[in-house]
């Protein structure tokens, strides 16, 4: 019999493997997250406003309240994952003495650092950490997160920004893939990433973790088309407790994600949900007001 | 070695069908195709039809719970695997498997005389790996155990095939094989190779249809 050993890499991305092909719904309450277990959900994000509610009180979004995220762990038994302020270490601290099972530094919350993000590597709790890019996303790989989501643009119910980020992800891992040896050399330094990242994208045609999608899923059809567009899994921020019926959204959400690739079930989920989030035009918001800006 | 005979007659590759609603679908069809049998996602009823063997993976037991319903393969899985159609169940599997369990609901598929405890470990920060022995695998194995159940006690006809500081985390009650780690994880084949050669041994040409 060996030792064990917690926190190490695999156990890490393990956990996103699980993730996979599942919903993961932003909660503010233990009733909230009761709902999003009752529908399928795969995991919670613990928070205190949806992204949607941010946007509108503006000011400094910070971590959640503790006691909110330990009211919302006693409620369910799923995952819970919580969000800490780009390069707020100390915020992820916390977090991890609250026994979350997964950290997203998140773009949604106000940055606490223009320079670096959290040294993820650092901690046993696994880090989520939102991408436009292939090499914010390698970036953010190399400082350890175990899992990769579009930023999309949270808050709005808009998803043309999440199938930018992930079209961009996807357009770049495909180039990657027929270049040669020492065009990998440049190609690290066009896209910011470490070599050996970039290297291992071009072999095996994927990002080294799982890629998840996130930032204006509102719809079952906006989840089934990131899912075909490639995203293993998707976050719902706003979209389900900003609708109309939250209960029958997330249900649908959640069988249109592993149904993705039939019509016939998209269109049966699809009916009767209620008014979808209002939303916001992603054109029609300020450069100050864009949160997939923030994080370099 | 057993000459293997599958449904067709004509080949010595089986079908490994791998529930596919959700979770770590993709690692265990990797594994499978590396060890020479052909993976298939199921997600429909018509998907179970030829399938050699059935994967229940890891993943959240809740939700695929639901989905099973929803997709409606319930009935099918268990009319096959009452059959005798060989199962393995990792982790979330496991408890889908389970008669009783602890910390939830037993699934409607309420197969293996085991009972087990889910989230047995905490929370993810009590998520490990270790070296592990396994009945019928020399050497070490390295286990994954990610927010796993373990198995709290064995019923009659249910053999023990690992323990880890004195808790169950694989067994194996006939066609019915469980664990509470992933093998489909650790980069070694070695246990999906003792799985799949149970299954090429056990294939039997169907029977002629009424």
């Amino acid at each position: 019999m060996s030792e064990k050993q917690l926190g190490t890499w695999s156990v890490k991305r393990g956990l996103a493997e699980m993730l996979k092909g599942g919903v993961i719904m932003d909660v503010t309450s233990p009733e909230q997250a009761k709902i999003a277990e009752d529908a399928g959900a795969v995991a919670v994000m613990a928070l205190e406003r949806v992204p949607a509610d941010i946007r509108k009180a503006g000011g400094v979004a910070r971590m959640a309240d503790p006691a909110i995220i330990e009211a919302i762990k006693e409620a369910v038994t799923i995952p819970v994952m919580a969000k800490a302020r780009i390069g707020h270490f100390v915020e992820a601290q916390i977090l991890e003495a609250l026994g979350v099972d997964f950290i997203d530094e998140s773009e949604v919350l106000t940055p606490a650092d223009d320079k670096y993000h959290i040294d993820k590597h650092a901690f046993k709790v696994p880090f989520v950490c939102g991408a436009r890019n292939l090499g914010e996303a390698l970036r953010r790989i190399a400082e350890g997160a175990a899992l990769i989501r579009t930023k999309g643009e949270a808050g709005t119910g808009d998803i043309i920004e999440a199938v930018r980020h992930l079209r961009a992800i996807n357009g770049e891992i495909a180039r990657l893939k027929c270049l040669e040896r020492e065009e990998l050399v440049s190609a690290a330094k066009e896209l910011g990433a470490p070599l050996h990242l970039v290297e291992e994208v071009a072999r095996t045609g994927r990002l080294p973790v799982p890629n998840f999608s996130a930032g204006g899923v509102a719809t079952p059809a906006d989840a089934a088309l990131m899912r075909q567009l490639g995203a293993e899994s998707v976050f719902v921020g706003s979209g389900i407790f900003k609708s109309e019926d939250p209960v029958k959204r997330a249900r649908a959400i959640v069988l249109a994600t592993t149904n993705y690739n039939d019509p016939q079930i998209l269109a049966e989920v699809s009916k009767g949900l209620g008014e979808a989030m209002r939303g916001i035009q992603v054109e029609t918001l300020p450069a100050e007001g864009r949160l997939a800006d923030r994080g370099w | 070695m057993m000459e293997i005979r599958n449904i067709n007659g004509n080949s010595t590759r089986p079908t490994i069908g791998i529930l596919g609603l959700q979770g770590a679908v993709e690692a265990h069809a990797d594994m499978f195709a590396a060890c020479g049998a052909a993976p298939r996602v199921v997600l429909r009823p018509a998907d179970l039809e030829g399938i050699d063997a059935l994967v229940i993976p890891g993943g959240e037991s809740t939700t695929q719970k639901k989905l099973l319903n929803f997709n409606q393969l319930a009935s099918g899985l268990v009319q096959r695997i009452a059959a005798g159609l060989p199962v393995l169940g990792t982790c979330a599997g496991l408890v889908m498997l389970a008669r009783e369990v602890e910390g939830g609901t037993a699934s409607k598929l309420n197969l293996m005389n085991i009972k087990v405890r889910r989230n047995a470990y905490g929370s993810q920060l009590d998520s490990f790996e270790a070296y592990i022995d396994i009945k019928g695998i020399s050497g070490k194995f390295l286990a994954i155990m990610i927010r796993a159940p373990y198995i709290i006690s064995v019923g009659e006809g249910v053999e023990v095939l690992a323990t880890y500081e004195g808790r169950i985390l694989a067994a194996r009650e006939k066609h019915l094989w469980g664990c509470a780690f992933h093998p489909e994880l650790s980069g070694d084949n070695r246990f999906h190779n003792m799985f799949l050669e149970y299954v090429k041994e056990n294939m039997v040409p169907a029977a002629t249809p009424a």
